[in-house]
């Protein structure tokens, strides 16, 4: 039996046998290779890790993990991996999901799932089409967008996933590029470790039938220019010389330039992921070029109950007043009698 | 046959008010009764017809009882559409349906009699409770004239008793609220039908004070109210007898339980958890005529039970199916529409193979259909409704107390074969009352799970004996693997799109499916032996059938039933017992399902009973039925 001491768990180790499928160049390679690099540092036992997905390109992950897995049906991963950590709390379990998957065909779950905040983590690779069925738009298509069911443009007005889960109360949501390795890694590592329903868009490029979405955000040359990295604590400031920065007017976000003498650093917002409240990290989910910076990093950290535990705590108090269940007591309960 | 009841013989009252003050009512010994009660659905009807099942079963009588209730939880007071009903038939003989002509039946109001005294036998006694008898309800049950006074009702013993206004003297001094004081008269009218049937009252009285424990001024009320309305019928003059059904059933010895079958299905769940010392899942959401499971199952989080309402029923199951791989016993509950839902989750457990139990408690469809009416509709969506080559297990469960036996049968298949099994249930048995024994724990058959926990060349799709192959919890080192809905090696468990690969995986799903029926027990034939007609039955309608061919067979006629809870697969022994026989008759409460898959399997002519009516067949058009394939053998 191949038993691995935690701590000389590998990227290597979390490698399956199988032959990766995807497009080559696809984003999801790059997202598949920061998972293993980062579940090696987190503690837990090859074996106790669970890879939940559903149906597209980005589901067939978990095949290309050495864990536990289950490929499963199209939007129904977030369930299936709420029967799993209700009953195997002791489990790390990952949802692997698409926009597609998630947003449209899934909503229902997804949404529930925040919620309850259950904790599972939940990978959303977002490309902004259905690549799978061969580049149909999808609940993050942007309008105007061409493609296969919009070929005069898209007229079906995009979901923010981010902002819904907000709406939802996610205890943590963040967003990053595909490509962006280090803020990748960074990211997996919290959204692991944060107890509660960890939601991660991962701005993914479909180069076959979307390509270059996020080529704003994610192309070295102009991304500091189109996004703002959110540090927590820390003022909304962006652009290649740092001289651009966001800043509350009433109830509208607005882009000031730190250059003019009009406004300073300590007149703009400071980013606050722990806020009790979500209209913070909600201002900045309905953000989007090329009016705004796109938010990318940590839009909300916080720590609420979690629905497993509490349902345990209730388990356990009824357990405590009553004591393990009397399987005779309650078959030869209050409706029964006995004929000698 | 008459006789006077007297203090001290069985039957006993127990007066509350005094042997003084009794009348010496007849009592009128019948070899079963059927009484029906009627009112608005909010009338609490279903919670008096309950009581008073709980005590004739207790009294050791054989009980079969049939809650009849709208889809709407307050219909508007009064109305004909919000009529809600209870039912139950009691007997020294065995009793296999809540019975068709009433002899007894309690109306609330207007409405509850025009939509149930047709069912009255001529003769037979009618309580109305006068009160709601006022010309505004008279209206809404499009009554004319006061029936009660009209002299339509002559060929009934009627008793009209102001049941409201009976109940709000008698607790007039109680203190509470007239609402309050209101909600007590169906205790009024259990007493007056306790003593009706001669029944005593002390067990009911301590289970009223259990129920409201936690409000003893309504709890004493109630009593109160009960009481009086036991009083009253001792001195009451406008009736001169009571029933008694001679002598209780000589019952075996055991602990006897009264059950509905959802409760039995609960109760299952838990002797499964503590037969494995596994975990039970529940993943559900709610749907009638199911949720009552869920609602029993809730209440019993030291039992090793974790239930999970989920926003919808996919994710009902998929909830379970999760929890299954996590290698808990995993259980969904539903009905028709419900099952429509779990389609593709079904057709996924099917694939990964791991076990699921899923209960449908059947009810009139389609779409929306008939939701607190029962229906058999749903077989051939279960032993087909899916994509693909997906054959799951599927049994049937004939009686409320059967519920118990069969979901736990449903949990050992599952976990032997590694499979989805679906439970049939339906609206009739799920909450309908029956009385029977729940076996003692090591009088049940053993049901033991393994995990493999050896990596040493574990692979994914090695099967055993049964063709089941290997449960694996996560969590177990070295044996890490995915499984998933495409289609896999039939080894190695890898993605595979091989044609020849996909041939023998589809063969070998459907293979391990049909040897299940290596497992049960030879059938039982009922009936006569030189019978020439063979009625084939599933399900719910045991009942009916047990029913219809008794008195076929009492009026003289050669019939023989056999009645299925295994529907896929099929008995072994099935085709073996149809060959012996020159005409079978398949009665079901559809358009002949069950008729489809045995002329299907076995190439007979079926002559179907068909009725798609929402009620429990009535036994007497199928005796007629089995009467005329007889006579003309």
């Amino acid at each position: 039996m191949d038993k691995f001491p935690l701590n000389d768990l590998t990227r290597k180790d979390f490698e399956s046998s199988q032959d990766v499928r995807w497009c080559p160049g696809c984003g999801d390679y790059s997202v598949l290779k920061q998972i293993q690099l980062v579940l090696p540092k987190l503690g837990i036992p090859r074996e106790n890790f669970a890879f939940i997905s559903g149906i597209g390109c980005s589901s067939r992950l978990p095949y290309y993990m050495e864990t536990y897995g289950m490929h499963s049906i199209h939007g129904r991963a977030p369930a299936i991996a709420t029967g799993l950590k209700l009953s195997r709390p002791e489990l790390s379990v990952w949802v692997i999901t698409g926009d597609g998957d998630a947003l449209a065909i899934g909503g229902n779950h997804f949404i529930h799932t925040m919620r309850r905040n259950i904790d599972i983590n939940i990978l959303l690779l977002n490309n902004r089409i259905y690549g799978l069925t061969k580049g149909q738009l999808s609940p993050t298509t942007q309008l105007g967008r061409m493609t296969k069911t919009s070929p005069v443009g898209s007229v079906d007005r995009p979901v923010e996933p981010i902002a819904l889960a907000l709406s939802m109360g996610v205890t943590f949501a963040a967003r990053v590029v595909d490509t962006d390795q280090q803020n990748l890694r960074d990211i997996l590592e919290r959204a692991a470790h944060h107890k509660g329903t960890s939601l991660v868009e991962i701005y993914q490029n479909c180069h076959i039938f979307n390509d270059g979405t996020f080529e704003a955000v994610s192309d070295k040359k102009q991304r500091d220019d189109n996004r703002v990295m959110l540090e927590h604590g820390k003022p909304l400031i962006f652009g290649k010389e740092r001289d651009k920065g966001i800043r509350l007017n009433g109830l509208e976000p607005e882009v000031v330039s730190l250059g003019d003498g009009k406004y300073t650093e300590a007149d703009l917002l400071v980013h606050d992921e722990k806020s009790d409240q979500t209209v913070l990290a909600y201002f900045l989910s309905r953000m989007h070029n090329p009016d705004f910076p796109v938010p990318m990093g940590v839009f909300r950290a916080v720590q609420e109950s979690c629905y497993g535990e509490s349902v345990r705590s209730a388990e356990a108090i009824v357990h405590g007043k009553r004591g393990p269940g009397d399987w005779d007591k309650l078959i030869r309960g209050a409706d029964s009698w006995v004929v000698e | 046959m008459v006789e006077k009841i007297t203090a001290g013989e069985k039957g006993d009252t127990g007066s509350p008010a005094g042997s003084a003050l009794e009348r010496s009512h007849k009592v009128e010994a019948l070899e079963s009764v059927v009484i029906r009660f009627a009112g608005d659905s909010g009338d609490g009807i279903q919670l008096t017809g309950t009581e008073f099942s709980k005590s004739i079963a207790k009294g050791g009588y054989e009980i079969v009882t049939h809650p009849d209730y709208p889809a709407e939880i307050r219909a508007p007071l009064g109305t004909l559409y919000g009529v809600s009903a209870y039912q139950v038939k009691y007997s020294n003989n065995p009793v296999f349906t809540s019975g068709e002509a009433l002899d007894a039946l309690v109306v609330m109001n207007p409405a509850a009699l025009k939509m149930n005294v047709d069912d009255l036998k001529h003769g037979g006694t009618l309580v109305a409770n006068t009160a709601a008898f006022t010309p505004a309800n008279l209206e809404k049950a499009k009554y004319e004239t006061n029936p009660l006074e009209d002299g339509s009702l002559a060929i009934y013993r009627l008793i009209p008793i102001d049941i409201s206004g009976q109940n709000a003297t008698a607790l007039k001094d109680s203190g509470l609220s007239r609402k309050d004081i209101g909600r007590c008269k169906n205790y009024y009218a259990l007493g007056f039908i306790l003593y009706l049937h001669n029944r005593p009252l002390n067990q009911e009285i301590e289970k009223i004070r259990t129920r409201f424990a936690a409000k003893p001024e309504i709890a004493e009320a109630n009593v109160t109210a009960l009481l009086s309305g036991f009083a009253y019928g001792e001195v009451c003059e406008v009736f001169d007898t009571r029933y008694t059904v001679s002598d209780a059933v000589n019952l075996s010895p055991g602990t006897y339980n009264s059950v509905t079958g959802n409760r039995a299905v609960a109760m299952a769940m838990v002797t499964a958890a503590r037969q494995t010392g596994l975990k039970v899942f529940l993943g559900s959401y709610p749907i009638t005529p199911a949720t009552d499971i869920l609602h029993n199952v809730v209440k019993l989080p030291n039992f090793n039970i974790t239930a999970f309402q989920a926003e919808d029923e996919i994710a009902g199951v998929c909830s379970a199916l999760g929890a299954a791989f996590g290698g808990s016993l995993a259980v969904t509950t539903t009905s028709g529409p419900g099952m429509a839902l779990k389609t593709e989750a079904i057709g996924l457990a099917a694939m990964t193979e791991l076990p699921l139990v899923v209960i449908n408690v059947q009810r009139g469809g389609p779409s929306t259909g008939l939701p607190t009416k029962t229906e058999q509709s749903d077989l051939l969506q279960a032993v087909y409704g899916r994509n693909g080559e997906c054959p799951v297990a599927v049994i049937a469960a004939r009686s409320p107390i059967d519920c118990f036996h069969t979901t736990l049968e449903a949990f050992r298949i599952a976990t032997r074969y590694m499979t989805p099994v679906i439970v049939l249930s339906d609206g009739g048995i799920a909450n309908a009352t029956e009385v029977g024994i729940i076996p003692r724990l090591d009088k049940l058959p053993p049901f033991e799970v393994n995990f493999r926990t050896d990596a040493d060349g574990y692979r994914i799709y090695e099967r055993d004996e049964n063709l089941a192959r290997a449960w694996v919890r996560p969590g177990t080192a070295g044996m890490e693997h995915v499984i998933g809905g495409l289609e896999k090696d039939s080894l190695s468990g890898d993605v595979s799109v091989d044609g020849s690969n996909h041939d023998e995986m589809v063969r070998t799903r459907a293979a391990k499916i049909a040897g299940i029926s290596k497992d049960f027990p030879p059938l039982i034939i009922e009936g006569s032996d030189e019978a020439k007609l063979l009625v084939i039955g599933w399900g719910g309608t045991y009942g009916s059938i047990a029913e219809a061919v008794r008195q076929s067979i009492a009026n003289g006629h050669a019939v023989a039933h056999v009645h299925l809870r295994h529907l896929n697969p099929l008995p072994d022994d099935l085709g073996e017992i149809i060959d012996r026989f020159e005409k079978i008759l398949v009665p079901e409460i559809n358009l002949g399902q069950l008729s489809v898959l045995l002329r299907n399997r076995y190439l007979r002519e079926i002559t179907g009973f068909n009725r798609v009516e929402g009620k429990p067949l009535r036994v007497s058009a199928l005796r007629k039925t089995i009467e005329e394939m007889t006579r003309h053998g």
